[in-house]
């Protein structure tokens, strides 16, 4: 249950919402049809959204399928998340002409970024967005990452059918939008309910024509959400997890874990939270024209951990505990949050479908079982 | 920048289909900065004049297939300071390669009508089964931008930066849909080299490994996959054993999955 | 627990972002070994050089024109602000084209990044310094910091182990520290040379050769990986506290501001949270493989 005030709009009213963004100057993003997925792309009306479209996913298994009904938002999350608008996959730090022997001078460095209009973003998405902003906003702030994520406008979409893969309610991130957006929206019938979060999303909904939600409409987005959250595809034990998967670093789950990994970095990739890159410095072949590229690294590679004394993480084994502990483990300490928002992107996009909850479970499972024996073997040798 | 005694570059051929020496001529914008940054000293496809070794840059395409080869490389290895394979021909043996799992004299004796004229070695294998070899760029065909990078990297005095990851990396910055996952093709992006920039899963096939096996090539666990979601053996072996197949680790899992299917 | 960490000086980096670097000019190169040298510099913008600050333990990232770059420890006296000293084997692509360079040519820093030794916090304490090849460079600047305010320390040791006598770098700077009273210095070498008469054998075999007061000893140790953990271990068996263990670590470290990733070490960012860490702090991850 939600004590905010909802609005209820009409359907239609979400594309004079596109309209009003594109009016100020935003680049409206949204989820839409491409190469057989529902993805976050550049959109110019409601007539680009996955109507009537929703989304089959299963570890390693992704497939559009019809709707019997038109709605807007009938899908869950897609391939990526909308990180790449903040951290773009390949992005150019600097270049550098050498002038002379002994003469170096910057040349025009990263552009401006776009002010982004993102909407239908889900409730973990947006809860992906806070996480990256404790690594690239909070302490020392990327200055490309600090101006798009600080110009952006959230409209968010509730989950009223989660996913196959999907477990934020494990993560306690969703799958109502509860922080971090502009507009909150629900999808009904032939309507949206709007909740505000925003001086900014107030000033939209005042664009729009609105009247306050009746209590009914109300109760039945609460049910909605709450049908939701007990409906996730998957789901995660947290209890007491990081102590447990970093206290069992030797545990042989890990090592079964390597067989069927193939180290291709697509859960990272497809990671929304997944913040590891690489540095590449560049010439031309004329030596007096050098780069500085910053590209999506990830952990999985062999490469990532290499210095000059060797590789400090070689087996596959090592490197899928590094992902894993540090999303679910470390990154508490680290940021003070879990490094995990539920959304299954991982699951889904694994080839191979590996599954990040079955596997922290299995961890987790186990070490229990192992306490439990142990806890009966002593209370037996007490009582002989 | 002109340089005065700038780098000689040699580019020789073996047993190969010319394609990775045709994508040094494919380069177009950067042929004249290359033509500045080196001087091409040997380079029979482009230009017939030559200049007497010995080179500071060579670049080798084509496996050793035949024992005018065999012996050609070594001299070759002699006149060059670095030596740079370009291509799968040169780095795994490449498609010729194919030729190391069956019968040569069966072979010349079906293709040939005079297969006594033929001189050839039981088997094509990479540059670097004959001599050392001081770096290997992957591809089929090179890609050029690599190919750029290498020689930059070279008269620069630097590493080159040549990725040794899976395709997997480009082609999710490319922003492509995983071609497995959406439509359950086998694809073996995951096991392979990047470089080629996902050229195939860009434009919606599976990847064929072109660009060898990845730094850590998990070759069985994808190929346990394929098979767990219909892929028959006899088609793994055939997925494994192409331009790249005689490279470990495709060569240890294709003769693995071959000796199941004889053995069914 | 980490004692007080000290203030950290401002980090210096290029006006395009904090992944760009400055310009320093070499103006002086000493060689140390046959494969080490140690490079003196100034930043060519005089302003910038007026403002930087490092501590003792800190780390640069030296940027080669179109080569790359690479996390450096700083060797010189912090007090000394107008010249920073780099000490570099060159073992990788970037510290050969250091190698290469001239006097008078540039390099690009950033810096400084990372924690340091924590000299405030060990005032009145024994210090007990190890230092493992060019593991000595990192120490060198707590060394003058020691040396300088040496009223406000118990015993200062350094026990310093190298492969052969032709390795030893800072090598007069060394003979002067041996020469003084209020400084124990104690070298040992894997490979001795016909003329060496000291000990021979791996550093810590030295610790037989001084008394360990365990309460009041804070230990700074800087070496390959497996003396950082022969070190720590030996140190923890003569009773010296976790918490009074530090040890500067060493991993690839591609920005400095812990957004690569790369440098991570179970959840600590080597760049930020390191390089020099309490042996407390590390106690679950240090001397475990592949982690």
């Amino acid at each position: 249950m939600r004590n905010s005030v909802l609005y209820t709009i009409e359907k239609g009213e979400l594309d004079k919402l596109i309209g009003i963004l594109h009016r100020d100057g935003y680049t409206v993003v949204g989820p839409t049809v491409r190469d057989g997925a529902i993805g976050y792309e550049a959109i110019e009306s409601v007539q680009q959204l996955p109507i009537g479209w929703t989304d089959e996913q299963a570890p390693g298994h992704y497939r559009l399928k019809r709707r019997d009904d038109d709605l807007y938002f009938g899908h869950v999350v897609g391939p990526q998340s909308i990180k790449k608008f903040f951290f773009p996959p390949k992005q150019r730090l600097f270049g550098i002409r050498r002038e002379g022997e002994n003469d170096y001078v910057f040349e025009a460095t990263q552009p401006e970024p776009p002010r982004y209009a993102f909407v239908g973003v889900r409730a973990c998405d947006l809860a992906a967005v806070r996480v990256q902003d404790r690594v690239f906003n909070d302490v020392m702030p990327d200055p490309y990452y600090a101006k798009a994520r600080s110009q952006a406008v959230f409209i968010g979409v509730n989950c009223a059918e989660p996913g196959g893969t999907c477990f934020c309610t494990s993560m306690d991130t969703g799958p109502r939008c509860t922080q971090g957006f502009d507009i909150a929206l629900t999808e009904l019938k032939s309507t949206f309910t709007v909740e505000v979060g925003s001086d900014k999303g107030r000033k939209l909904l005042e664009a729009l024509e609105h009247k306050t939600t009746d209590a009914n409409t109300k109760h039945l987005v609460d049910l909605m959400m709450q049908s939701a959250a007990e409906h996730m595809g998957r789901s995660l034990n947290t209890d007491g997890l990081p102590e447990m998967l970093l206290n069992n670093l030797q545990h042989p789950h890990w090592d079964e874990v390597a067989k069927r990994c193939m180290d291709c970095a697509n859960c990272t990739l497809s990671c929304p939270t997944c913040f590891c890159s690489n540095v590449e410095d560049k010439t031309d072949l004329t030596g007096d024209h050098a780069e500085r590229w910053r590209t999506w690294g990830s952990c999985f590679t062999l490469e990532f951990s290499y210095h000059t004394g060797g590789y400090n993480r070689s087996s596959t084994a090592a490197r899928y505990r590094q992902w894993l502990t540090h999303k679910l483990a470390s990154w508490h300490e680290q940021f003070g949050t879990s490094g995990c928002v539920g959304c299954g992107r991982c699951i889904t996009w694994c080839p191979v479908g590996i599954d990040i909850t079955k596997e922290a479970n299995a961890i987790t499972d186990d070490v229990k079982r192992f306490r439990a024996e142990q806890e009966r073997q002593r209370a037996e040798e007490v009582g002989s | 920048m002109v340089r005065d005694n700038k780098p000689k570059l040699a580019v020789y051929k073996f047993s190969s289909c010319d394609g990775c020496q045709l994508s040094i001529l494919d380069l177009e914008d950067e042929l004249l900065a290359l033509t500045g940054a080196v001087e091409i000293a040997f380079f029979l496809e482009a230009r017939r004049k030559v200049q007497p070794g010995p080179y500071d840059i060579g670049l080798v395409e084509g496996s050793i297939s035949t024992p005018e080869e065999a012996e050609r490389i070594v001299q070759v290895r002699k006149e060059c300071k670095y030596l740079v394979t370009i291509g799968a021909c040169a780095t795994s043996g490449g498609i010729q390669a194919l030729k190391n799992w069956a019968d040569v004299e069966e072979y010349k004796r079906v293709v040939y009508a005079s297969p006594q004229y033929i001189q050839t070695l039981e088997t094509a294998s990479p540059i670097a089964a004959y001599v050392l070899v001081d770096f290997e760029l992957r591809g089929c065909p090179v890609n050029k931008y690599q190919l750029v990078e290498v020689i930059t990297a070279l008269v620069a005095g630097r590493r080159p930066q040549i990725p040794t990851y899976p395709v997997c990396l480009e082609c999710k910055r490319e922003g492509n849909v995983c071609v497995m996952v959406t439509e359950g093709t086998p694809c073996l992006g995951p096991i392979t080299q990047a470089g080629c920039g996902a050229l195939c899963p860009t434009y919606g096939r599976g990847c064929y490994a072109c660009f060898g096996p990845s730094e850590s090539s998990s070759t069985e666990a994808l190929c346990t996959h394929c098979e767990k979601t219909g892929t028959d053996k006899p088609t793994i072996v055939r997925m494994l054993r192409s331009f790249n197949g005689y490279l470990e680790p495709f060569k240890q899992v294709g003769d693995e999955y071959e000796r199941q299917v004889g053995n069914q | 627990m980490i004692t007080a960490i000290d203030q950290r000086p401002d980090v210096v980096s290029g006006d395009a972002n904090a992944m760009s670097p400055v310009w320093a000019r070499i103006v002086s190169r000493c060689q140390e070994s046959s494969n080490t040298a140690s490079y003196t510099m100034k930043f060519v913008d005089p302003e910038i050089g007026r403002r930087y600050r490092f501590l003792p333990g800190q780390f640069n990232m030296m940027y080669l024109f179109g080569v790359g770059e690479a996390a450096i420890s700083v060797s010189s006296d912090p007090a000394n602000s107008d010249s920073l000293v780099h000490t570099i084997r060159h073992v990788g692509s970037v510290t050969f084209a250091v190698d290469r360079l001239k006097v008078g040519q540039c390099v690009g820093l950033r810096g400084p990044f990372g924690s340091n030794w924590p000299l405030e916090s060990c005032k009145g304490r024994d210090i007990l310094l190890v230092a493992g090849g060019i593991g000595i460079a990192p120490l060198r600047p707590a060394i003058y910091q020691l040396l300088k305010n040496r009223d406000q320390y118990g015993r200062v040791i350094l026990l310093y182990g190298i492969r052969s006598p032709q390795d030893m770098i800072f090598k007069e700077e060394v003979e002067e520290w041996m020469e003084r009273r209020d400084f124990q210095v104690l070298i040992t070498v894997d490979y001795p040379s016909e003329n060496w008469t000291g000990p021979v054998g791996v550093v810590t075999k030295l610790l037989r050769r001084v008394r360990v007061d365990s309460r009041n000893t804070s230990v700074f140790v800087c070496g390959p990986r497996v003396m950082n953990r022969a070190a720590a271990h030996s140190f923890l068996s003569h009773y010296v506290p976790e918490d009074q263990i530090f040890v500067s670590l060493e991993r690839n470290m591609r920005c400095g501001i812990g957004q690569c990733g790369h440098c991570q070490y179970g959840p600590k960012f080597v760049c930020k949270d390191g390089p020099v860490f309490s042996y407390a702090s590390v106690r679950n991850l240090f001397g475990k493989d592949e982690v």
